[in-house]
């Protein structure tokens, strides 16, 4: 099979690229810490909320050491709302947000962190951020979830 | 060769889709003024309209499902039985698929105007649609396999007739894409009948959400090459012919087609990075298979833009790029396939910036993800269809085409309106804008002074593309009144070395079978660890009354 000689440099170009890629994809996920969400827990969507021996009957924000938190979060379309939509840590804090949804789907985007996830009834999706700097940081719900999707959204403060 | 009967099912093939097309269309506008804070919405509740996401559900099931398989199953049609200079062997088969469609879409769509279906076109579950909802979009998929079918029959009776023989290139690349859609909508076929239809029938308590996004991603990612590809048919297969010169690398453009049937499937994780019930390993495991079709598409780059060099240079061009210039830029058809293809170039960087999952993580659900898709499909797909259709008209009709500078003025047009369109979505993206949401609220909700600009050119770019729009439906309508006559061909290109073809660039059987074996180890473990944990729990919701 004939190839021209540019196109073979062309192919050759092509292929370290997608190696120098794939290796640095790689780096960044599994040694320099980037999260993506991985299996945590199942869950019954129909009684999350209602059932006493569940962490998100009673969400909200728990101290579990000096500068670590966790944050339990429920995402729900009636109305359209976290539960808890505000939350306040002191600067330097290490939260661990676990959120699922009571109902449809959602996301949970909180600004200027890493942390976009998909929130689906029966998983518990995991993601852990450091606060460094003071201010205020907006979460809100990216996927849609119906008419009041765009109201969607709650707030962290940092002091 | 007359070959009557399949120009008459690809007509109604294109009437149908140009018809989908310029329905969806319509809400694009609409969306994009609402991101600029232009809210139209309140005064379209009287003819019927009760929502952005019931119009932002048309504009998605229209354009993205509906145009492109109708086109796409008509164009095929003609790509395979002109090629192979045969007629259809069961053509009544042909009409019948088209009839399952068009039935399935009515049925579809009767949910969709009266907003008892505003799910999006990705149905995710637990919003549920009326059950006539799933039906009628599973009967469009049956329509399209039962189409595929019809040409893989007549495919199989021309190899009788023709032994030995190497499939003509046009041919062989379309039904390959048809063989890819028919192993990749095995996702969605399980997705809605094992779970969404009996769900909505009541026959089932609940469904799983995460098991259901799976499988619909099984389809959602081989879905854009099975809009894409045929795109490539015409770029590799004709637009060198009207250009006026030769497809530079035939065998490299077969293999290019054989490694999108291989790699095209089994990746469909990276629509999933930040799913909560999938793994890590099997994630970054899609993110290389994902960066593999970034190989094919870096041959279709080089071949496709050296082939227009070779149609440069037989017009007479000397200098290293004076070749662009001598390309025939008078040609409606030609100029907007060119369009479509500068315009793709971009949304392939983009798509490399989705495909790392960590770069992904910025970017994912935000505004940027549209931005990207309005590039690939909204754009590299669309305007080189609509470029087919500019010879494809007069060919199906027999009549000029009317107007040739309203026809290249609506593709300036449209790269302008795209470019500030998609531009001004990808910043909203990077700024932290969601998609699916009415970001002219949202900005009084949780939006920043920055994201005005994006919010601007949004509007703006989706104003000129309404106007680009415009100008074509004035083309196709002047032109089916025109009183000119003209005889229009298919443009086939030759290849530039016509030697043959190596055998194993011909033959199914180890493609095929790679295919299949992929599939298994990518999907087989996850889905198996899916499956048996699954809860089918989650409860029918409406949430856009
Ligand atoms: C006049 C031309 C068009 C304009 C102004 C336009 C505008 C828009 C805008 C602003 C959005 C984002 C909505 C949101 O995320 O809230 C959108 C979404 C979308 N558009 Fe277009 N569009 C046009 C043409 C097309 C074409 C030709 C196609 C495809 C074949 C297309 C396919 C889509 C799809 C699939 C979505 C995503 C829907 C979803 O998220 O469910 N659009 N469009
Ligand atoms: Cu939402
Ligand atoms: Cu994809």
């Amino acid at each position: 099979m004939h190839v021209d000689t540019y196109e073979r440099y062309w192919i050759m170009l092509t292929a370290v690229v997608l190696i120098v890629f794939t290796a640095a994809v790689g780096i960044s996920g599994f040694m320099m810490g980037v999260q993506v969400p991985v299996p945590e827990a199942l869950v019954n969507p129909n009684t999350v909320a209602t059932d006493p021996t569940s962490r998100f009957a009673n969400p909200g924000l728990r101290q579990l050491a000096p500068n670590r938190y966790e944050a339990y979060i429920r995402a729900g379309s009636s109305p359209w709302k976290f539960v808890p939509d505000k939350l306040e840590v002191p600067v330097g804090s290490t939260v661990t947000f676990y959120v699922t949804s009571v109902d449809v789907q959602h996301g949970f985007k909180l600004e200027g962190t890493n942390i976009n996830v998909q929130i689906l009834p029966g998983q518990v999706s995991k993601m852990t951020a450091t606060f460094k700097t003071p201010g205020k940081y907006p979460f809100i719900c990216t996927e849609y979830c119906g008419v009041g999707h765009q109201n969607m959204f709650g707030e962290l403060t940092v002091k | 060769m007359i070959l009557g009967a399949e120009r008459k099912i690809a007509s109604w093939h294109m009437l149908v889709a140009i018809v989908a097309l310029s329905i969806g269309t319509l809400f694009g506008p609409l969306q994009a003024l609402e991101h600029m804070g232009i809210n139209l919405y309140p005064a379209l509740q009287s003819v019927g309209l009760q929502s952005y996401y019931q119009g932002l559900t048309l504009h998605g099931v229209l354009n993205a499902l509906v145009w492109t398989t109708f086109f796409i199953t008509g164009f095929f049609t003609l790509t395979v039985t002109y090629t192979l200079k045969k007629a259809l062997v069961y053509p009544m088969l042909s009409w019948a698929a088209f009839i399952v469609m068009v039935v399935g879409l009515v049925m579809a769509a009767i949910p969709l105007l009266l907003n008892m279906a505003s799910v999006l076109y990705t149905l995710y579950p637990p919003m549920q649609a009326p059950w006539f909802y799933y039906l009628g979009l599973t009967l469009v998929v049956v329509g399209s396999w039962m189409s595929g079918w019809s040409l893989l029959l007549t495919w199989a009776a021309w190899r009788k007739e023709n032994k030995g023989a190497t499939t003509p290139f046009i041919a062989l690349g379309s039904l390959i894409t048809v063989v890819l859609w028919q192993i990749c909508t095995l996702g969605i076929a399980a997705e809605i009948l094992v779970m969404l239809l009996p769900w909505s029938l009541g026959l089932l308590p609940g469904v799983d959400a995460q098991l259901a996004r799976t499988l619909f991603w099984f389809t959602g990612h081989p879905l854009v090459y099975f809009w894409l590809l045929p795109a490539y048919v015409s770029w590799y297969g004709m637009l060198p012919k009207q250009a006026g010169g030769k497809l530079f690398s035939e065998p490299l453009a077969r293999l290019a087609f054989w490694l999108f049937l291989l790699l095209s499937t089994p990746l469909g994780f990276h629509h999933q990075y930040v799913d909560p019930g999938i793994s890590e390993g099997w994630k970054y495991l899609h993110a290389i298979l994902t960066f593999s079709v970034f190989f094919p598409s870096m041959l279709t780059a080089f071949t496709v833009t050296a082939s227009l060099e070779t149609a440069g240079r037989a017009r007479g061009a000397k200098g290293l790029l004076d070749w662009i210039l001598k390309l025939p830029w008078n040609e409606p058809s030609f100029t907007a396939q060119a369009v479509a293809m500068i315009i793709f170039a971009f949304g392939g960087i983009g798509g490399i910036i989705n495909a790392s999952y960590n770069v992904n993580l910025v970017i994912h659900n935000t505004a940027w993800v549209p931005g990207h898709l309005h590039l690939t499909v909204g754009t590299g797909v669309t305007l080189t269809f609509i470029g087919i259709l500019y010879w494809l008209l007069p060919h199906l009709t027999g009549k000029a085409l009317w107007g040739t500078g309203w026809a290249r003025a609506q593709s300036w047009l449209w790269l302008v309106g795209m470019g500030l369109m998609s531009n001004g979505l990808h910043r909203l993206g990077l700024l932290g804008a969601p998609r699916r949401t009415m970001l002219g609220v949202a900005t009084d909700n949780y939006g920043t002074p920055d994201w005005l600009f994006p919010r601007l050119e949004t509007g703006i770019g989706g104003t000129i593309l309404l106007v680009s729009f415009i100008c074509f439906l004035v083309v196709v309508v002047k032109t089916m009144m025109n009183k000119e006559t003209a005889k229009v061909e298919m443009p086939i290109a030759e290849a530039l070395q016509p030697e043959g073809i190596p055998a194993w660039l011909n033959n199914w059987q180890p493609w095929l079978v790679g295919t299949v074996v992929l599939i298994v180890i990518a999907y087989g473990p996850v889905l198996v660890s899916l499956i048996s944990q699954v809860q089918l729990v989650s409860p029918g919701f409406n949430v856009w009354k």
